[in-house]
Order: C-alpha cells, then structure tokens, then sequence
C-alpha cells in the first residue's frame, strides 16, 4: 500500500500539485452546480462529463482507473433503475415494458447527477493524499474537531483492525467458528470488547497529546497555501460547469 | 518559593537540579491512596532508574511530573520551576514523557508530523520548525523516515521515534515508562546506545533490571507509595534481602556483581 489510501494514485501531474483546499472547492462547487442543472438539459450533462474526462486527462489518470473507481455507485444505480417501476404518473413503453415518464426522468436525474459527483470525488482522491485533504479540510475552516477526528481514522484505523484480527485469532484458536445465529453472542461481546480497547486507547492517546502540550487545537505543522494563479487553475472545472449551468436554465 | 531554599550561589553556574520532588502525596477520588509523601531530586545530567513492583505507584508518580495528576500534598519543581497550572505549558516542554505503548505515543499521520507536534504546539513553525524535527529524528537514527506512516515502521523503530517526539521539544528530563518492554535484543541495544548518546536527564521506569544496571548509574526503589531506597544501581541490585523485599527479581543467570559498571 506504501504511504497512500488505496484511492491515490501517485503522479506529478499539475492537478496533483494543485494545494488540497483548492481542489476540495473546485470539487464541491462542481457537484453544487452540476446537481442545480435541470434535469431535462441532457447535453449539459454531457458536457460535464467530458469536462470531468478533460480534468482526469490532466491529472494523467487511465480512463480504466477512473471507471473501476466508478463501481462503487452500483447501489445508487439499483436504486435509480427502480425509479422507472415505482413512480406513478404518465405511462409509457420501452423495449417493451411499461414504465412512467416521471420515474424515467428521476432516475436519469439520479444516475446523471449521481456519476458525475461520484467521478469528482474519484478526480480529488486519486490525485490528493489523504493527510494532504486533511490539511485542506483544516484550511477551509471546517470545525477543528471533526478534522481531528478524521485524522484519528487515518491514524489508528489499522491500529484497530489489527486489534480486531488478533482478537479474531484468539477466539478461533479455543475453538470457536461462527456458523450460525447462535454465536452472534459471542461476536457482539467481542464488538462490545474492541470498542472498549479503543475507548482506552483514546484515553491513553490523549494523555500522550496532553504532555506534549495539546490544549485542544491541532498546531498547524505544514502551512498549505495557494497563489491566485492555482486557484484560477483549480477554478477553471467548476467556472466552466457554471457556464453550461446558466445555458442550460436560459434554453 | 520560600527564599531560604533556594540555592544561595549563582544559578548560572549551578543550575537546579532537574527533578525536585518533595513529600508528594496523592490518592486517586476513589480514595485509593497511591503515594505517601515521595521525596526524589535527579540532578542535571543524571540518569536514574526508578523501580518498584506492579502498583506501587510509579505511573501515578510519573504522570505528577508533568501535572497530569494534580498533587494532593507536596511539590514537584522541574528546573526550579514548580509544577503549577499557571506553568503547565512551559512544564510539559520541560518534561518528555515517553510512554509504554509507541502507539498511543505516535497519534500523527506521519513520523515527521508526528515529531513536529510538541514543538509546534509551542509556538515553533517554518524553517525552525523543520530543524528541530530533523535534528530530532537523526539523535534516534530515523533522519530517513519522516514521511513514513508510523505504523510502517518495526516496533524498535517505532519506540524510536516516540523518544524523538520528545526530544524534539528539547526537554530538561526525560522519562521514559519501560523503554525497552517488547523490544528484541538488537532494538534494545540500539535505544540503549541512543539513550547514552543523548545529553539529558532521565528518569527511567523499569522493571528490566540489567537495562536499569546498564544504563543508569543510580536507582531508587518505589514501593508502596514510598521512596523505600536510593542508591547507585549495582549496589541496590547485589542487596538481596532488599529486592526480596519489595518483589524485586533479577533474570535466572544474571549476577549483578559480575558487571563492570563504568
């Protein structure tokens, strides 16, 4: 795995180099304007898409990368194809079956709006670190606590799992194999037990913090700062959207 | 600060000692009385070990260092500045905990922001900041690490950089809870030449008494609640009715009279 999250994938590309609070606004004003667009604008949706596809070209990522990425929409897309089935109104035929109008366009609106934001997120993860999105959230003012938390995940999410391993370990080595409902008992216990460990551990976390001199606040160790210029880069995805945004409400 | 306590010479010149502690009592609200008036002064440069068997109070001592646990009667100076609320800050710079479990220590995303921590939370940031963090990491021999995750690294290598977080705040005294508890006997080794090549006080919790003999020239025993004896390690580890007395074992072998103390 090296130093990075699984999402990352490691290049030099410009949008790489952008600073991480500007590609985190970049983002969520791309989402923001794609989800305002009215849903009947179908070629607005694709041209976000190829902005999406340009943006992904400049960060050098494989469009099989990208796609592979994508899957982790599929339940959103069940859902969006049951959109057809359900919703009542003003029927129609396709290939077929009786589908409604209304439900149609839902899960079009779903699955069009639901890809793209999707593929935003994908864009700022594969090129962002995850300490370097942490230090952007911290920029951007998001309250420190829920930063702080975040990063506690980071830091001792493999911490835990190993605990969790262990214990697993543990159990199975005096015999015990989970076959049915009945030993959900002792698997809960042993939930009960880790989350316990983990409280601890957070305790002892904090006391380590509290003798190196934390008094609440995270002290900021890398200053993440952006010139006009990256930020008129990173503002270019979002600007653009907009754009195709105002078209599509003025036709 | 009662005038007449005070060392009459020059400070500059003679220091205070590192560590004064004086009748410290405390007992923890559920009534549990842990210590019983401590009385311990580690001079500038000392390295001493502190002993005592399970629960005679050595954690609780230690976290009264740095004003964790508040005293319930006594004082705790560090440097001659006495352990105050109004001086906390300044007393956990001065005091560099090192704590049993590395991961509990090491709670940064990475080894340099990790090492970066203490010195930043005083104050420190840029070019300054980066010094320090360096010059931390290259007194435990992990200058090559800073962007590694901690929990990439060996355990030994992790207890390293636990040492270099501490040291990073340049520390009047540095204690350290069982330094070498599950380190193989290369790692040891190393944090033990390490330990000696640094230019600190330390105080060092253990119950691994060879590495006390090795590394610290004087111990004290902690038990129940008490400093029950303070003398130079080989001569504490060689009393026999001593030890027995307070739960006190050396490893099967080992003849504390057959080593060279230098």
């Amino acid at each position: 795995m090296g130093h990075a999250h699984r999402l990352y994938r490691h290049g030099e590309s410009p949008v790489h180099r952008l600073p991480p609070h500007c590609k985190l606004l970049a983002a969520f004003a791309f989402v923001v304007v794609v989800v305002s667009t009215p849903r009947e604008a179908v070629w607005a949706f694709v041209l976000y898409a190829l902005l999406l596809a340009g943006a992904a070209g400049l960060a050098r990522l494989p469009a099989r990368f990208v796609l592979k990425r994508l899957v982790i929409e599929v339940p959103f897309v069940a859902f969006a194809l049951l959109m057809p089935f359900v919703v009542p109104g003003e029927q129609t035929e396709v290939l077929g079956l009786t589908v409604s109008v209304p439900g149609l366009w839902g899960a079009w609106n779903v699955l069009a709006k639901g890809t793209l934001g999707v593929g935003a997120s994908v864009l700022l993860a594969a090129t962002t670190e995850l300490r370097a999105l942490l230090r952007g959230l911290q920029r951007l003012k998001l309250p420190p606590l829920l930063v702080q938390i975040a990063s506690f995940m980071v830091r001792y999410g493999d911490v835990v799992t190993d605990e969790m391993r262990r214990m697993s370990i543990a159990r199975r080595s005096r015999g015990f194999e989970a076959r049915g409902v009945r030993q959900w008992g002792v698997l809960a216990k042993s939930a009960g037990a880790l989350f316990i460990r983990s409280y601890e551990r957070g305790e002892r976390v904090h006391l380590a913090m509290v003798s190196r001199g934390y008094t609440g606040s995270m002290p900021v160790i890398d200053e993440v700062t952006a010139s006009r210029a990256q930020w008129a880069y990173a503002a270019a995805l979002p600007l653009l959207a907009l754009v195709v945004c105002l078209v599509g409400w003025t036709l | 600060m009662d005038p007449v306590n005070r060392p009459s010479a020059d400070p500059a010149r003679n220091p205070p000692p590192s560590l004064e502690v004086s009748g410290l009592a405390y007992a923890y609200p559920d009534g549990h009385q842990a210590l019983f008036g401590v009385d311990l002064t580690v001079g500038r440069g000392e390295r001493v070990a502190l002993l005592g068997p399970n629960g005679a109070g050595k954690t609780t001592l230690v976290l009264h260092l740095n004003g964790i646990l508040d005293a319930g009667a006594g004082t705790v100076r560090v440097a001659g500045l006495p352990v105050e609320k109004r001086n906390l800050g300044e007393i956990r710079r001065r005091v560099g905990i090192v704590f049993q479990d590395p991961d509990d220590q090491l709670f940064m995303p990475t080894v340099r922001e990790d090492v970066a921590f203490g010195p930043a939370a005083g104050g420190l940031r840029g070019t300054e900041l980066d010094e320090r963090v360096t010059e931390a990491l290259e007194q435990v021999g992990m200058a090559g690490y800073g962007d590694r995750p901690p929990h990439h690294l060996s355990f030994g290598q992790r207890r390293r950089v636990a040492v270099a977080t501490v040291l990073a705040m340049r520390p009047e005294i540095l204690v350290l809870d069982e330094p070498s508890s599950n380190l193989d006997p290369a790692s040891r080794r190393e944090l033990a030449d390490i330990l000696r090549s640094l230019d600190v006080t330390v105080l060092m919790v253990t119950h691994d008494l060879p590495y006390a003999l090795e590394l610290c020239g004087r111990a004290v025993i902690l038990s129940d609640g008490v400093i029950a004896a303070d003398d130079r390690t080989q001569s504490l580890l060689c009393d026999e009715e001593l030890m027995r007395t307070h739960r006190l074992e050396l490893p099967f072998g080992f003849d504390p009279r057959s080593v060279k103390v230098t």
